[in-house]
């Protein structure tokens, strides 16, 4: 191993050549431990260098990721109807479309995400700010599998810009940065990820031509040859087999309550999570094993996230009580965590460490508000299909607010023992 | 519970600041620390409380060619609604020497640190854009006090959290360019984002079905 640390270091351009430099600096110090630990700037000060933080982040993600391409691809292929209802059938193929189809999203998130990041970096003349490692990591999983891949680039573009270089670097951002590219998406273009439709990828990229997935799948459904000027996901769209309709559960709640949602999906299927959906948030066993994961190795609050469920349970129980003249409203509450992205939201949005509450008593009320908001957005909005997403960002807004508070209660409670002290 | 949803409307989803971005200078100028922005939001919750029904008992009595009370003096109906601008500011300028009064007494720290920005209350647009909307959404009497209290808090938590980041901010590497009110601006647009997660609920038609 020597001999190859030997061998790279001998490809380090002089610290002259600045955008060079910093290159190889941010590859290098990825690929192993750096012998210095960060200054200054970010949230965690101790022995860890903030990159292995953020690497252990990224490995919580891998199973959500795995599930992520097993689900787009089974997704689709349920979609054609050309294999059955199992969810193993046809695995390999499922797992083949589905990487092929979440690598141009993962590669563009990186590439521009990363390219603004090297910009700035060799412009202020500092090394590569490691930050952009687990926003990348969480972009992908949080965008319907079919959206353009420019729309994906403006988002990131966007996030990373004003969210994060404008207010200096990691670890300044007051938004979180991964949310903020997903709100960009659903303000500007909402048609593409809101809806039915959007959650289910119906077309082939250039990648998947080239295995010949497109022709296999013609071939099943019978077709010689696309009609004139159609595209693929079209056909498929007026041509759906079995009236499958690509409908989230949610989307299911808020029309029919959860008596329609019974009708399409089982709570064994919605539990692990094949159903459409955002590619990393359906599966919730493997979300909170990377959730345990991370409270296990102290990166994430276990506060917020037990505040979080304790608030949505306390506000879902308040709207079973409250009334059945809504259906979403007499949702029993338990089910509400087989629905939508609650444990993804709660496991990596809300922990983010720089833009969540940083007191302690601070990150309780954070949490709870959370699941009261997020909970209240869900089922009493109509205009949005989930809340997570943006009670999260309007807590980030308050989250100063919340540490202020609790500081100032600190420091009178403090003074006042003093005083009696005395 | 109409005055309820007039309320939480008021205050969230159709906030002054962050949905119809007015009351623009004030809430720029005076958010460097949270005390004062506390101190400052208290006293526009105070003046649009107290400015709403007094508008809305000017407007009422006074111009309204329908229901004035001039009207039924001189025995013709008197259209004297083009005075709306000039009453309406008349009374919050007098509303604002009162809160300027009552703090200078109460807290002379604050009087100082809000300095000049107190007496602005009186041209500041979302308390004159308050009565202005009273007007045109035909609010009664009660709603108009709802209404009031309700952009009075949207305006406090608005002017309150943007200084609570302020201040964290203050440790940040912001570009130079941006430092101040740029960084400030960007802000703004951010948390308007945020605060749309509350649009589109409708807490009258919620209620409605009950």
């Amino acid at each position: 191993m020597s001999k190859l640390l030997n061998f790279i270091k001998k490809f380090e351009p002089p610290k002259e050549k600045k955008f060079l430099h910093t290159l190889y600096d941010g590859f290098f110090t990825f690929a192993y431990a750096p012998d210095h630990v960060t200054k200054g700037g970010v949230h965690i000060r101790d022995g860890m260098d903030l990159k292995r933080t953020m690497v252990l982040v990224v490995q919580a993600l891998a199973l959500c990721y795995i599930f992520g391409m097993y689900n787009i691809g089974h997704q689709h292929y349920t979609a054609l109807g050309m294999f059955d209802d199992n969810f193993f059938t046809g695995a390999g193929t499922k797992i083949i479309y589905g990487a092929l189809q979440i690598l141009p999203i993962f590669i563009v998130t990186h590439v521009v995400g990363l390219g603004i990041e090297f910009l700035y970096a060799a412009k202020k003349g500092h090394a590569i700010e490691e930050g952009f490692l687990v926003s990348g990591a969480l972009i992908p999983l949080i965008m319907p599998p079919d959206l353009p891949l420019w729309m994906l680039a403006v988002a990131v573009a966007f996030a990373v810009v004003i969210g994060k270089e404008a207010f200096g670097g990691t670890g300044m951002n007051v938004l979180n940065i991964a949310l903020l590219a997903r709100v960009f998406v659903f303000f500007a273009y909402p048609g593409d990820i809101s809806g039915d439709i959007c959650w289910v990828a119906y077309d082939y990229n250039w990648l998947h031509q080239i295995f010949g997935m497109q022709n296999a799948s013609m071939a099943a459904l019978g077709l010689e040859a696309l009609p004139e000027g159609m595209k693929f996901a079209d056909y498929v769209m007026e041509n759906t087999p079995d009236a499958w309709t690509g409908a989230t559960p949610l989307a299911l709640a808020a029309k029919g309550g959860w008596e329609a949602v019974q009708a399409n999906y089982t709570n064994f299927e919605m539990f692990w999570g094949a159903i459409p959906g955002s590619i990393g948030e359906t599966c919730k066993p493997f979300i909170l094993v990377g959730a345990l994961l991370l409270i296990a190795l102290g990166i994430a609050s276990w506060r917020v996230m037990l505040s979080m469920i304790i608030g949505a349970v306390v506000t879902a129980l308040l709207m079973n009580w409250l009334g059945d003249f809504h259906l979403f409203m007499s949702v029993p509450w338990q089910y509400h965590f087989y629905m939508g992205s609650f444990f993804f939201a709660m496991a990596f949005m809300a922990t983010d460490p720089v833009t969540a509450a940083s007191t302690p008593t601070g990150k309780i009320i954070y949490g709870f508000l959370i699941g009261m908001i997020g909970m209240i957005i869900r089922v009493l909005n109509p205009a949005y299909p989930e809340g997570w997403m943006l009670a999260i960002l309007f807590m980030n807004v308050f989250a100063p607010l919340i540490d202020h508070y609790v500081l100032q209660a600190n420091i009178s409670k403090r003074l006042k023992r003093v005083k009696s002290a005395q | 519970m109409d005055l309820f949803n007039i309320f939480i409307k008021a205050a969230f989803i159709e906030n002054m600041v962050l949905a119809y971005f007015l009351g623009m200078c004030s809430y720029l100028a005076v958010s460097k620390t949270v005390k004062t922005a506390v101190g400052l939001g208290a006293a526009v919750i105070f003046v649009l409380a107290i400015t709403m029904p007094i508008n809305w008992v000017v407007y009422t009595y006074l111009l309204e060619p329908s229901t004035s009370m001039l009207s039924g003096l001189i025995g013709t109906e008197m259209d004297l609604t083009f005075l709306r601008l000039i009453l309406f500011i008349a009374v919050i300028a007098a509303m604002v020497q009162l809160v300027e009064m009552i703090i200078e007494k109460v807290s002379p720290a604050l009087y100082t640190s809000l300095g000049i920005f107190l007496p602005l209350i009186t041209v500041n647009c979302a308390i004159l854009g308050g009565s202005l909307f009273m007007v045109s959404r035909e609010y009664a009497f009660g709603e108009s006090v709802a209404f009031g209290i309700g952009s009075g808090v949207g305006f406090f938590l608005a002017i309150v959290a943007i200084a609570a980041i302020r201040e964290k901010l203050r440790y940040s590497n912001v570009p130079p360019a941006l430092r101040g009110l740029g960084i400030a601006f960007i802000l703004t647009g951010l948390m308007g984002i945020a605060f749309m997660s509350l649009m589109g609920i409708d807490p009258a038609a919620l209620t409605a079905g009950k």
